[in-house]
């Protein structure tokens, strides 16, 4: 079974971000950049199933400008056998990476393809469910825990009431919640080794895919400011306070 | 031409979303269709029926329809969807689930989780877990749009008397196939639309600690959440997480018990009406957004914070 993972470059999760002072994007420079917490789940999660036997190779994917190979390496260090990186400039939208993703996904032909949920960048959730739509797989979308029953995978899936369960057959997507496992870090020898992996490089045009925004983005902003607070001395203030100044209670 | 709402529901009644998502509708245009998909569920297509805004239903039934799987819902959407200028759903597990895959077979860039409309092809999103706001422009001529139910109101339920047209099911995808779903049942308001919220982090300490969240929310009549920190450790199930990745929650009142306020927790609450902060640690970031910060061990304030709510004459329900 061949694993296709595709993952992200997004600012980290720890950095505060800041809105570009003319109101054009977000400030990136000088931003620690890693790999889209989600896409880590992703990463692991085929490593375990090759490490179970169940899985003979690991191609990791993304979408991106040049420096995204940071990304594609730090994923074959922690266990990926080779990368792909689709060059592009500025911001691909979801439709556009899914379609250049399917381009891959025919020349490859994986059984699985991995991704995260959702990036933290853009929060958009969209391109593992618009991905299976191109190549009209099933989708498992939010998925917290796997089982592979030969062509069968079981999916347990996060949604608003509790927990769901559903099979689908292979080829399939399933894109991954923080809860299906906890990503390993990558040991220095791997890291070493992953310098020697090869990452084969496509740009859209070569891959005869169209990404041209279809989503103008007019301007930023930050959110609305809360008023400043107050601390309150105890319990028997802060119920005041909320029956009497607030009125909440 | 006239929005698609596609409605979320449990064959028996309507998902309170839905509401909220028809009031979004309405405001891209006033023409709006709702779009029920289900296996007998003709008491939900009355209700939607009866709802103002609601110009016209369109209602499909399948037994492959019993449990909204994407793969059957979307070619059914896409069929429906020629003579509309819009399609909406909510931005909650059931929309981000569904939506892109209908957008993807429309050749559709979706626009994900708006906050507002300003006009038919212009909306402001958050980003970065709403640590900015994007307001986009959709250039294509169709739009496939999720909306944030927590900003917009829900709509009247009553009142109205649309027509319902039953249409024809599509094919069966055979190769997904729902298993079951465990869903937590509870007497408690929804996290989702509730007007208050205790929430616990990490500070709880284990799961029976919960107990002291528990207690205060049956006096107040709340919903309970938590951080993710508190459901990664195990001591309360999934479905409370408020986040970046769990729920967003715009309570009137949103009480913050042992939670630091990672920016991922502050992304799903810091739009509540009224915050509060209890914890020990008086540098939590938590202290930020709220407007009554309480320093103090959540093991001493709690039970007090109890008592003296019992002390009260009144609670708001």
């Amino acid at each position: 079974m061949k694993i296709l993972v595709a993952v992200k470059r997004v600012i980290d999760y720890n950095v505060q971000v800041r809105v570009k002072e003319d109101g054009s994007g977000i400030v990136t420079e000088n931003v620690k950049m890693s790999s889209n917490p989600p896409d880590d789940n992703a990463i692991e999660e085929a490593v375990k199933i090759k490490e179970a036997g169940k899985a003979t190779e690991i191609i990791a994917i993304t979408v991106g400008e040049e420096k995204s190979q940071e990304t594609v390496r730090k994923a074959l260090a922690v266990g990926a056998d080779r990368g792909i990186l689709i060059k592009t400039e500025g911001n691909v939208e979801p439709l556009a990476v899914a379609k250049a993703l399917q381009k891959i996904v025919d020349k490859e032909k994986p059984d699985l393809v991995f991704m995260g949920k959702q990036a933290i960048d853009d929060d958009c959730n969209q391109t593992g469910q618009m991905l299976s739509a191109l190549l009209n797989w099933p989708q498992a979308t939010f998925a917290s825990k796997i089982e592979i029953k030969d062509k069968i995978l079981e999916v347990t899936r996060e949604i608003d009431e509790g927990l769901e369960t559903i099979e689908v057959s292979l080829p399939a997507i399933v894109t991954c919640d923080l809860r299906l496992n906890e990503p390993r870090y990558a040991s220095l020898p791997n890291i070493m080794k992953a310098k020697k992996k090869p990452i084969e490089i496509f740009t859209a045009t070569d891959l005869g895919v169209d990404i041209a925004s279809r989503v103008q983005l007019i301007k930023v902003e930050e959110p609305p400011k809360r008023k400043a607070g107050i601390k309150v001395a105890s319990v028997a203030e802060l119920v005041s306070k909320l029956k009497n100044e607030a009125k909440v209670i | 031409m006239s929005v698609l709402l596609i409605a979320e529901h449990n064959n028996k009644e309507v998902k309170p979303f839905t509401l909220n998502a028809i009031t979004a509708a309405s405001q891209m245009d006033t023409g709006v269709h709702v779009l029920l998909i289900g296996n007998n569920c003709g008491d939900v297509a009355k209700a939607l029926s009866e709802m103002p805004s609601v110009k016209k239903v369109l209602h499909a039934e399948a037994a492959h329809y019993e449990n909204y799987l994407a793969e059957n819902f979307a070619p059914l959407v896409v069929k429906v969807s020629e003579n509309y200028s819009h399609i909406v759903s909510s931005a909650n597990t059931f929309g981000k689930n569904l939506m892109p895959r209908i957008a993807a077979h429309l050749d559709i860039s979706q626009v994900s989780d708006i906050t507002k409309v300003i006009s038919p092809d212009t909306f402001i999103r958050p980003i970065y877990a709403g640590n900015a706001f994007a307001t986009v422009k959709s250039t294509d001529a169709k739009k496939c749009i999720t909306i944030r139910p927590t900003s917009f109101e829900p709509c009247e339920t009553s009142g109205g008397s649309a027509p319902i047209e039953n249409i024809e099911a599509t094919e069966e995808f055979t190769l997904s196939k729902f298993i079951k779903r465990e869903e937590v049942k509870s007497d408690r308001p929804e996290l989702g639309t509730a007007r208050i919220v205790v929430s616990g982090g990490r500070g709880m300490q284990n799961g029976e600690n919960f107990k002291l969240i528990t207690d205060i929310a049956d006096k107040l009549n709340a919903a309970i959440g938590a951080s993710r920190a508190a459901v990664d450790a195990g001591y309360i199930s999934n479905e409370h997480q408020v986040g970046q990745t769990g729920k967003v929650v715009v309570p009137d009142l949103y009480i913050a018990v042992g939670i630091s306020g990672a920016i991922q927790h502050l992304a799903g609450m810091k739009e509540s009406k009224i915050i509060v902060a209890i914890n020990k640690d008086g540098e939590a970031p938590i202290f930020s957004v709220a407007d009554y910060g309480l320093e103090a061990d959540l093991f001493e304030a709690l039970p007090q914070f109890l008592d003296e709510l019992n002390k009260l004459n009144s609670i708001q329900k």
